[in-house]
């Protein structure tokens, strides 16, 4: 899922401190899961900036509210008859959210609550790491269900480099070298023959290297 | 015994039940201080209640300091149900604490400060 992590309480402040009505919005998808930006979050940070307004004599308005997604415009769709109310709203959902508001209210401020981070797992509560980097044509079929791209600093597609050492890589000691994990990985599953043909180079067009991306596909459009 | 009389208790089931948007609120409700009283570390009936608290505690002091109250406003304590005298102490202890700080801004800009009082989760 996407993992972000909230913003300095600072820099939120900043956007807000002129504004008298702000409506702080929650999604209670991939950021609730981070505990980043759901239901919860939103009250604690509207509580903030409450406690914020008021210590600075500043009568202002902040409520919470949290939707299903704000990747999809059927959920944004609730904001319609009370957005009018507010002078901006601080999204504490992903970039996606966050950009897909402003999209849906274009005479809306909208500001971000959350820096979005990658797509990764939960290690452990408040422990997330990232796991891919969406390339847009998957081979981790090929590298025993460890990607290159996310796990090797240097995205190589025929590793490891000089800069692997004891299973580390060179950027930092605690980053596990990701082509040591396929290396494992193949090892156990008797699988190192697939080192004897290097991988072809990849065609980046179904990553950034094409602009942005888009789906469509129309067998289940309505 | 006795302790500060201006002190509310809030009586929850373990420390580590007390999140981060209930101390929020009480500062909001005019609270000029809190403390939170656990159970002593290491000695927690669930556990790890009160080490959740302690972690709590601290990212609602960081919050406190960077909204303008002041994140000294807010303290967690670790006792046991046998040290009553000890919690009489810290009740005055904070109470003191407190009362040098004064009112809360918040009950400041209300226009509510007119007898400071604390409040306390236990």
């Amino acid at each position: 899922m996407i993992k972000a992590k909230e913003k300095p309480l600072n820099e939120v402040i900043d956007m807000v401190k002129d504004l008298k009505k702000v409506l702080i919005a929650g999604c209670d998808g991939c950021v609730t899961v981070c505990e980043a930006g759901g239901a919860k979050e939103a009250k604690v940070l509207a509580a903030a900036l409450r406690l914020f307004f008021t210590q600075e004599g500043k009568k202002a308005e902040v409520d919470e509210t949290s939707l299903t997604r704000q990747c999809n415009k059927d959920y944004l769709q609730e904001l319609q008859d009370r957005i009018d109310n507010y002078d901006a709203v601080v999204s504490i959902a992903c970039g996606c959210g966050v950009q897909f508001l402003a999209e849906m209210y274009p005479t809306k401020i909208v500001y971000p609550g959350v820096d979005t981070c990658f797509m990764g797992v939960t290690d452990e509560r408040g422990v997330y790491s990232e796991r891919c980097q969406a390339c847009g044509r998957c081979i981790l079929a090929e590298t025993g269900g460890i990607c290159p791209i996310a796990r090797c600093s240097k995205r190589m597609l025929n590793g490891p480099c000089g800069g692997s050492e004891r299973g580390k890589c060179e950027i930092n000691p605690d980053v596990p070298c990701g082509w040591e994990l396929i290396y494992e990985r193949l090892k156990t599953l008797g699988q190192l023959d697939r080192f004897e043909n290097p991988v072809a180079p990849k065609d980046w067009l179904t990553s950034r290297d094409g602009g942005p991306r888009k789906i469509v596909r129309e067998e289940i459009q309505i | 015994m006795q302790y500060p009389t201006n002190i509310r208790i809030i009586k929850v089931p373990c420390t580590g039940k007390v999140d981060v948007i209930h101390l929020l609120t009480a500062f909001e409700a005019g609270a000029d201080g809190v403390f939170v009283v656990g159970c002593m570390e290491g000695d927690c009936h669930y556990v790890e209640g009160n080490l959740f608290a302690k972690k709590r505690v601290k990212r609602v002091k960081a919050i406190l300091d960077k909204v303008g109250i002041g994140g000294q406003r807010l303290e967690m304590y670790n006792l046991s149900a046998g040290m009553g005298g000890r919690f009489a102490e810290v009740a005055q202890e904070m109470t003191e604490r407190i009362q040098e700080l004064g009112p809360s801004p918040i009950r400041i800009a209300k226009g509510t400060a007119a007898r400071p009082t604390g409040e306390v989760a236990a």
